[in-house]
């Protein structure tokens, strides 16, 4: 947004070759500034993809002879990956995982978090969305601990059941994939909620008004009129959450460790075993960069079906 | 205006934290505990520690070794670089360590079963030209020596300490199941007949507890799967053909015997033994109350009930017996174990080995590593220390030497450590009935093939 005055100005200023000049040397100038970062970004950014890519066809390994020879491999790695049928069950979890937790959890919870607290009292909205906000602001690692001590055998929940008459439930064992995925919510919801906040107040309440006065219900109105409105900041919203579910991996390693069996075993936790340790980094690194395949996939697939332009 | 200087404000306030994270990061010397370059007289020394593990290396360091070793040495600086992490995060960050010029410390303890792996990647130095000069060496137990030699017949550590494995059993549930004291299981039916009877008779008690899942790590392998194989014909590896066997009725009848005792609810609670704290649950709390049987594992449990241990029962060693592990129908030679240990080591990017063997052969001197092993409760890997009487008192420690006869070490194959994780997530799925033994054999052959290559595996 900042970027236009600057724009502005010089072009403003009388055409001719001075000008010209005075916007080339500023375009230098500025090249210049921007090389330390162009730099960091090169070397820091860049770098670990492109070596990413040569490593994930290599059999490097963390310990054991490949460790010192190092050998080009070919597509060995993604050939025993396909194979691999723990892969496979990886890649269903993570959809699994990315399908409840962020699409329909944090994106559906957060929208109707923002919409019930649209045009409610200050005082009340400041109170609610600073609790639900503490869930977001909480270290992943914290939030994984708060569940175990709350979900494990001799935990708070059981205490609960058990003073009511209920027999204690493994929580986290019987049901894994749920407790991960309600503790994703639980962290991650807050994030789709100040986002719709913010689009949501920018929906213009004389359009809604309008709507009512021709006679369409509050369904109507909200699914006719605010979500088309919206849209842009629902895909940004789609296109973050999922970028970040796909990369969760402190919550599931430390609440379950990506079991019991392969039960919670997503794609990053897959990846860490088989990294560090079954010590196969070249594999490691070959799955690493399916996860980013699929990331830049759901993202595309998301910004064509819904034709909008970030 | 005032938004800009805002703005402003925090692309300077965010230049100037990173450049303070980046210079943070850089003082990496003080986090690794290496030492300046060129200081030849200051060692670094890392080691596992952290919720309880090594408390008695740790103090045999610092109050026995460091002051005696000074004395010895006046100049000499001696650094402890401990890493706090779980055991098999633990290789995978030494190994990180020993990478690079920049970490790597000058000793290093290692579990024997990564010596070979470590020292094939060229981490380690080997030293065998240190170990001709050295008189004491041949004081070392063969098999154990064995266990530090790698695949190019080279040695490349020192033990400190060996261990062995076998059953701990509770001689009270024992007896009140009518179960004949002292317990001498002659096949692994004997074991299964006992684990029946006491279901029985006490319903509360965990018959039998053995580690079972991928987050026990190694010690589901080793404590459990191994412990059963090799009780077997078949062991995990042949050494003649130098090939990986990964179809055997062994491995068939291994994976069986631990289906039936989770089938027939003879072991704990699922949530409770796939837990990596398991292993510590079930012998600093449930055995102490009574609440097993029968336990497979390590001699070095009977740590845990010293006066200084985590938890202190006097009379530990009357309510608890520990016995051989029998082969599976009882034959030759009767009884199995498995022993590993760990060892010194010194990376081949330390750069004062001289001063570093110089502490290694100090501190596994008889009468120091018999100190050592005192405070640990594990076993010793020298000959003259296990005749010592202060060692023989120690509680069990007879028999747990007396396993060391028909004892198994772990193939020294490089390989070995991604063999392991297959064995601990083939073994969790036989557990959680994800698979049938049958389909557990096919999905071991599949990954250890995988994880070796077609060339190095045989079917049996």
């Amino acid at each position: 947004m900042d970027a236009h005055p600057v724009i502005s100005s010089s072009t403003a200023v009388d055409g001719g070759s001075s000008s010209r000049k005075k916007q080339n040397r500023k375009l230098w100038a500025s090249a210049l500034f921007l090389l330390p970062a162009w730099l960091l970004l090169l070397i820091f950014f860049i770098g670990p993809i492109l070596l990413t890519f040569y490593f994930a066809f290599t059999n490097l390994s963390l310990t054991g002879s490949e460790a010192q020879s190092t050998q080009f491999v070919g597509f060995s790695n993604f050939l025993n990956m396909f194979q691999d049928p723990n892969f496979r069950i990886s890649v269903m979890k993570t959809v699994i995982f990315l399908l409840f937790s962020a699409i329909i959890g944090q994106q559906v919870l957060g929208f109707i978090l923002a919409l019930l607290m649209k045009e409610k009292n200050p005082a009340f909205r400041r109170v609610i969305g600073i609790i639900i906000i503490a869930g977001w602001v909480t270290p992943e690692i914290v939030v994984a601990f708060c569940w175990v001590a709350f979900l494990n055998d001799s935990g708070t929940l059981n205490a609960l059941l058990q003073q009511v008459g209920l027999k204690p439930v493994a929580w986290l064992f019987t049901f894994p994939m749920a407790s991960v995925i309600i503790a994703n919510i639980w962290h991650g919801t807050a994030f789709s909620m100040l986002v719709f906040q913010a689009a949501l107040d920018d929906v213009p309440k004389s359009i809604e008004e309008a709507a009512v006065v021709d006679g369409a219900s509050r369904f109507q109105v909200l699914y006719k009129i605010v979500l088309p409105m919206i849209k842009g900041s629902v895909v940004t919203n789609m296109i973050l959450v999922t970028l970040q579910t796909l990369g969760v991996f402190t919550l599931i390693y430390a609440m379950t460790g990506g079991g019991p069996g392969t039960s919670t075993q997503t794609l990053p936790i897959f990846m860490y075993n088989q990294a560090f340790v079954n010590y196969q980094l070249g594999y490691g690194t070959a799955i690493s960069l399916i996860l980013l395949l699929i990331g830049v996939l759901v993202s595309v697939l998301y910004l064509k079906s819904m034709k909008v332009k970030v | 205006m005032k938004v800009k200087s805002c703005k402003k404000l925090a692309a300077v306030t965010v230049i100037a934290g990173s450049v303070l994270f980046s210079s943070a990061c850089s003082d990496s010397d003080s986090a690794s505990g290496k030492k300046t370059a060129g200081d030849k007289n200051t060692i670094s020394i890392t080691f596992r520690d952290g919720g309880g593990t090594n408390k008695g290396l740790t103090q045999w360091l610092n109050n026995d070794i460091i002051p005696a070793f000074k004395k010895e040495h006046p100049k000499a600086n001696i650094k402890l670089s401990p890493i706090s992490a779980s055991e098999g995060d633990y290789f995978a960050k030494v190994a990180l360590m020993l990478k690079s010029d920049q970490s790597a410390p000058d000793i290093v303890t290692e579990d024997t079963f990564m010596v070979n792996s470590d020292a094939s990647a060229g981490y380690l130095e080997p030293l065998d030209n240190r170990i001709e000069s050295w008189d004491e060496w041949d004081q070392y137990i063969d098999n154990v020596k064995n266990g530090v030699k790698a695949q190019d017949g080279k040695t490349y550590g020192v033990p400190f300490n060996t261990d062995s494995r076998g059953l701990w059993y509770n001689k009270e549930v024992f007896k009140k199941a009518g179960l004949p004291v002292p317990w001498e299981p002659k096949s692994w039916d004997d074991i299964l007949t006992a684990a029946r009877t006491i279901k029985k008779k006490s319903p509360d008690v965990i018959p039998m507890w053995m580690n079972s899942g991928k987050a026990t790590g190694e010690a589901t392998s080793m404590q459990t799967f191994e412990m059963l194989l090799y009780g077997t014909e078949d062991p995990l590896y042949d050494e003649n053909k130098q090939k990986w066997i990964v179809n055997s009725p062994g491995l068939e009848d291994t994976y069986t015997f631990i289906d039936t005792i989770y089938k027939e609810k003879l072991g704990p609670n699922l949530s409770q033994v796939l837990n990596g704290q398991g292993g510590t649950i079930a012998y600093t709390q449930l055995m102490p109350k009574g609440k097993i049987g029968i336990g497979l594992d390590g001699i070095w449990q009977a740590g845990n009930y010293r006066k200084d241990g985590p938890a202190p029962w006097p009379e530990a060693f009357d309510k608890l017996g520990f016995t051989a592990m029998p082969t599976q129908k009882g034959q030759a030679p009767g009884t199995t174990s498995m022993s590993g240990g760990w060892a010194f080591s010194i990376p081949k990017k330390s750069d004062n080995k001289d001063l570093s063997w110089e502490f290694i052969k100090f501190v596994s001197s008889k009468e120091n590593n018999l100190k050592l092993l005192l405070k640990e409760n594990n076993l010793s890997p020298r000959k003259d220390v296990s005749k010592e009487k202060e060692y023989l008192d120690l509680p069990m420690f007879k028999e747990a030497s007396e396993f060391l006869k028909n004892t198994h070490f772990r193939p020294s194959v490089d390989k070995y450590p991604s063999v392991s994780t297959v064995i601990q997530s083939t073994v969790e799925d036989v557990v959680t009935d994800k698979l049938s033994p049958k389909q557990a054999v096919e999905n071991y052959k599949k990954n250890v093939t995988r994880v070796v290559g077609k060339d190095k595996v045989i079917e049996r």
